[in-house]
C-alpha cells in the first residue's frame, strides 16, 4: 500500500514534486506547496525594482532639497552648511535601510512576505511547523547580502573602476551563480539563508467555500425532480473517489456541453437510456447516490481509489494516518 | 430555503456535517482576513478571543471531514482556511518594541555568551592576522602595498617621515562633514560585518580569511607607526574607535565561524537542525553587532578628530572596551534560556 493510499488526503496537485506536509502544533497535518523557482525569482525581481524606485526618489528628493539649499547657501559639497550635512547623512542611512531593512519590515508582519512576495501569493514560513521568530527573519535576510547585493555591487564596481580582470570577474559570476542557484539544488528550494534560519517559502491558499455540489438532489424530499431516479447496487459501484471529484468538478464549473457529455457517458457505462434536457438533474442525483454510497463505506474504513481499484480496508496493518 | 430548512433537508451525512458548521468558518475566515489585511485593529474584542477556538474547531473539523467527505471542494475549503489560520495563530506575535525590549534586557549577552568558543577562535584568528601583517612588512616592506589598499594609506605609507603620520593621527580637522564621514564609515563597516557574518555559511573558511586579512591590513599599519615611534599614538586614535569597532567585528566573524562549524560538524542533531539553530542564536548577535558598529562609526567620526590627544582617546576606548565586556558576560545572566 503506498503512503498516497493511505492517506487519500494528500494533495496531489501539479507540480507534485513541490507538495510537502506540515504539521502543526495540534498534530493535525496540514498540505502546503513549496513555491516554485520562478515564483521566487518574481518575486525578487519586483523586490529589487521596489527597492531601487525608493532609492531613486529619495535621491531625487535629496538633489531637489540640496538644490534649494544650494541655492540658499551657495555652497559646494566639501564645505558644506548643517542642513545640506544632515541631508546627506539622511540620504546615507536611508539607502543602508532600504537595502538591508525593507525585507525585515515585511517578512516580520503579519502576511510574512514582502511586496514583491505578496504580488506573487508566496509567503515565509518556520519550516518545523512552529512559530516564525523574528530572529529567524534576521538570519534570512541577513545571508541574503552575499547571494544577492555583495556580488551585484562587487560585479558594478569592478566594472566601474576598470580593475576588474578576467580572472576575478569569473570568480564573481560563479560565486553569483552558486549562491542565486542554490535554490535549484535542493528539493524544498531553500536558499542559503532559508538553510540558516530554519525557514523556507511555500504558496498562499485562498480559497472559497463553494456551494453544496448538488444542492437539487440534496434533499429528502420525495417530490423533488430528482427523487424520480433511484440507483441500484451495480449502477453505483462502477466508479471510485477519482470518478466522484472529477463530477464534482464538471457540477461546480456547470457547463452545458461537459454536463451532456459526462451524463452520456455514465448512462452507457450503468446501461440506462440517456435522456435529454435534465442532464443536471441526473448528473446531481448520480452524484449524490454515489458519494452517499462511497462516504458509507468510508465510515467503515473501506475505501476505493478509482474505478479500476477495488475496496481496500484501510486500518490493515496499523493506522497509516499516525506519523 | 432558510438555513433550518436545508439542513433538515440535507440528504448527505457529510452535507448536514458542513451545514451545521459553516457559520464558524465564515466568521473565522472574516477574522482571518482582517488580520491579513493589517486592519486587525478593527476586530472586536469577542473576535479576537474566539479566534483560537475557533482555529482548533476548525481543525477538528478539517480532520472530520478528511474522514467523512468525498466533497473535494469543501476539504480544499477548509485546508486552504486551516493553514490561513495557522499562520495568524502562530504568527510573529512579538511586537517589534517588545522584541527590542528582551533583546537589550538580556537576549543580546546570552546569544554572544552562547557563542563563547567561537569567539575565542575568532579572536585567536585576528591577532594571528595583526601579527602575520606586522611580521610580513616588517620582513619585506613591498608587503604592504599588497595588503593596504592605495586609498587607505594615502601618506601612511612605509619611509614617510614621522611628521606626516603625526599629522594623521593628529591632524586638525575642521568639524565640518564629520557627520557625513561617520555615516559613511558605519554603512562601510556594517556590510564588512554583514559579510563575515554570511560567509560562515560556506563552513566558516572564508569569514576566517577575512578575518585574517583585515587584521594583517592593521599588522601592517602598525608596523608603519612603529618604526617612528608612534605606537601608542597610533593604538590610542585606534582605539577610540576601535575598542568598539575590533570587538564588533569580532563578534561578526565568531558568528560566521558559529554557523559554519555548527554545519560542518551538527553532532546529534540534523544538518539543517544544527545551521538553523546556530543561525538564529547569530542573527541576535549580529543585530547586536550592527548596533556596536553604529557606535563605532559615531566615535570615529566625532569623537576621534574631537579629541587630540593619546590619553583622552585611551580613556574613551578602554571605557568603551570595558563597558561591553561588562554587558556581555555580567549582565542578565540568571533570566531563561538563550535565543529564548
Amino acid at each position: 500500500m503506498s503512503s498516497k493510499a493511505a492517506e487519500p488526503w494528500i494533495r496531489r496537485s501539479a507540480n507534485p514534486k513541490l507538495d510537502r506536509v506540515m504539521v502543526t502544533p495540534e498534530g493535525v497535518s496540514l498540505n502546503v506547496t513549496v513555491a516554485a523557482a520562478g515564483a521566487r525569482a518574481g518575486a525578487l525581481a519586483l523586490d529589487i525594482i521596489i527597492i531601487l524606485g525608493l532609492i531613486v526618489l529619495v535621491t531625487i528628493g535629496g538633489m531637489l532639497l540640496f538644490w534649494g539649499f544650494g541655492l540658499a547657501s551657495a555652497d559646494s559639497l566639501e564645505n558644506a552648511s548643517g542642513p545640506v550635512q544632515l541631508l546627506a547623512v539622511l540620504w546615507l542611512i536611508s539607502v543602508f535601510l532600504f537595502r538591508n531593512a525593507y525585507f525585515l519590515y515585511f517578512e516580520l508582519g503579519d502576511r510574512a512576505a514582502t511586496w514583491g512576495k505578496r504580488a506573487v501569493g508566496i509567503r515565509v514560513a518556520a519550516r518545523n511547523g512552529g512559530r516564525l521568530t523574528a530572529e529567524a527573519v534576521i538570519a534570512r535576510n541577513i545571508v541574503r547580502d552575499i547571494e544577492l547585493f555583495l556580488p551585484l555591487v562587487f560585479l558594478t564596481s569592478g566594472e566601474a573602476s576598470g580593475s576588474l580582470t578576467d580572472m576575478t570577474a569569473w570568480a564573481g559570476f560563479l560565486w553569483v551563480l552558486m549562491f542565486l542557484l542554490f535554490p535549484l539544488f535542493n528539493k524544498d528550494r531553500l536558499r542559503g539563508g532559508d538553510v540558516i534560519a530554519g525557514t523556507w517559502v511555500i504558496e498562499n491558499v485562498k480559497k472559497d467555500l463553494g456551494d453544496i455540489v448538488a444542492p437539487a438532489a440534496a434533499s429528502s424530499d420525495e417530490a423533488a425532480p430528482a427523487a424520480q431516479y433511484q440507483f441500484s447496487d451495480e449502477d453505483l459501484s462502477v466508479y471510485g473517489e477519482y470518478e466522484l471529484q472529477t463530477l464534482e468538478n464538471v457540477l461546480r464549473s456547470g457547463q452545458d456541453d461537459a454536463l451532456e457529455r459526462v451524463a452520456a457517458s455514465i448512462c452507457q457505462k450503468i446501461g440506462w437510456e440517456p435522456g435529454s434536457g435534465d442532464e443536471r438533474i441526473f448528473l446531481e442525483a448520480y452524484y449524490t447516490a454515489l458519494r452517499a454510497r462511497l462516504e458509507r463505506s468510508m465510515r467503515f474504513g473501506r475505501r476505493r481509489k478509482d474505478k479500476f481499484s477495488t475496496e481496500h480496508q484501510a486500518g490493515t496493518g496499523g493506522d497509516p494516518r499516525l506519523p | 430555503m432558510s438555513s433550518e430548512q436545508a439542513l433538515n433537508a440535507a440528504l448527505l451525512r457529510s452535507d448536514r456535517f458542513r451545514l451545521e458548521r459553516e457559520t464558524d468558518w465564515t466568521r473565522l475566515e472574516s477574522i482571518v482576513s482582517k488580520m491579513e489585511k493589517g486592519k486587525a485593529g478593527q476586530l472586536t474584542d469577542e473576535d479576537v478571543l474566539a479566534l483560537p477556538t475557533l482555529y482548533r474547531t476548525l481543525l477538528s473539523s478539517l480532520s472530520i471531514a478528511r474522514e467523512n467527505s468525498l466533497d473535494a471542494g469543501l476539504i480544499d475549503y477548509l485546508e486552504g482556511l486551516a493553514l490561513r489560520s495557522y499562520f495568524m495563530v502562530y504568527g510573529t506575535q512579538t511586537s517589534f518594541g517588545r522584541w527590542l525590549g528582551s533583546f537589550f534586557g538580556g537576549g543580546w549577552s546570552r546569544a554572544v555568551r552562547a557563542i563563547q568558543p567561537d569567539i575565542w577562535i575568532a579572536l585567536l584568528v585576528m591577532i594571528a592576522g595583526a601579527v602575520i601583517g606586522y611580521i610580513l612588512v616588517a620582513g619585506n616592506s613591498d608587503w604592504f602595498y599588497a595588503l593596504v589598499p592605495g586609498n587607505f594609506a594615502d601618506a601612511r605609507v612605509p619611509g614617510a617621515s614621522e611628521q606626516a603620520l603625526r599629522e594623521t593621527l593628529f591632524g586638525a580637522h575642521d568639524g565640518d562633514g564629520l557627520a557625513v564621514f561617520a555615516a559613511f564609515l558605519f554603512s562601510n563597516n556594517a556590510q564588512v560585518a554583514l559579510l563575515a557574518f554570511a560567509l560562515g555559511f560556506a563552513f566558516a573558511i572564508p569569514s576566517i580569511l577575512l578575518l585574517i586579512h583585515n587584521m594583517a591590513l592593521l599588522g601592517a599599519m602598525l608596523w608603519v607607526f612603529a618604526q617612528r615611534g608612534l605606537t601608542i599614538d597610533f593604538i590610542g586614535w585606534l582605539s577610540i574607535h576601535g575598542t568598539t569597532e575590533l570587538f564588533a567585528i569580532l563578534l561578526a566573524g565568531a558568528a560566521g565561524i558559529h554557523v559554519g562549524r555548527s554545519i560542518a560538524f551538527p553532532g546529534a542533531k540534523s544538518h539543517l537542525n544544527a545551521a538553523s539553530d546556530a543561525g538564529k542564536r547569530a542573527a541576535l548577535v549580529m543585530v547586536g553587532v550592527i548596533l556596536m558598529l553604529i557606535c563605532a562609526g559615531l566615535l570615529e567620526g566625532y569623537a576621534r578628530q574631537l579629541i587630540n590627544n593619546s590619553i583622552g582617546r585611551f580613556a574613551v576606548g578602554g571605557g568603551m572596551l570595558f563597558f561591553w565586556l561588562l554587558y556581555f558576560f555580567r549582565f542578565g545572566r540568571q533570566t531563561g534560556r538563550p535565543g529564548a
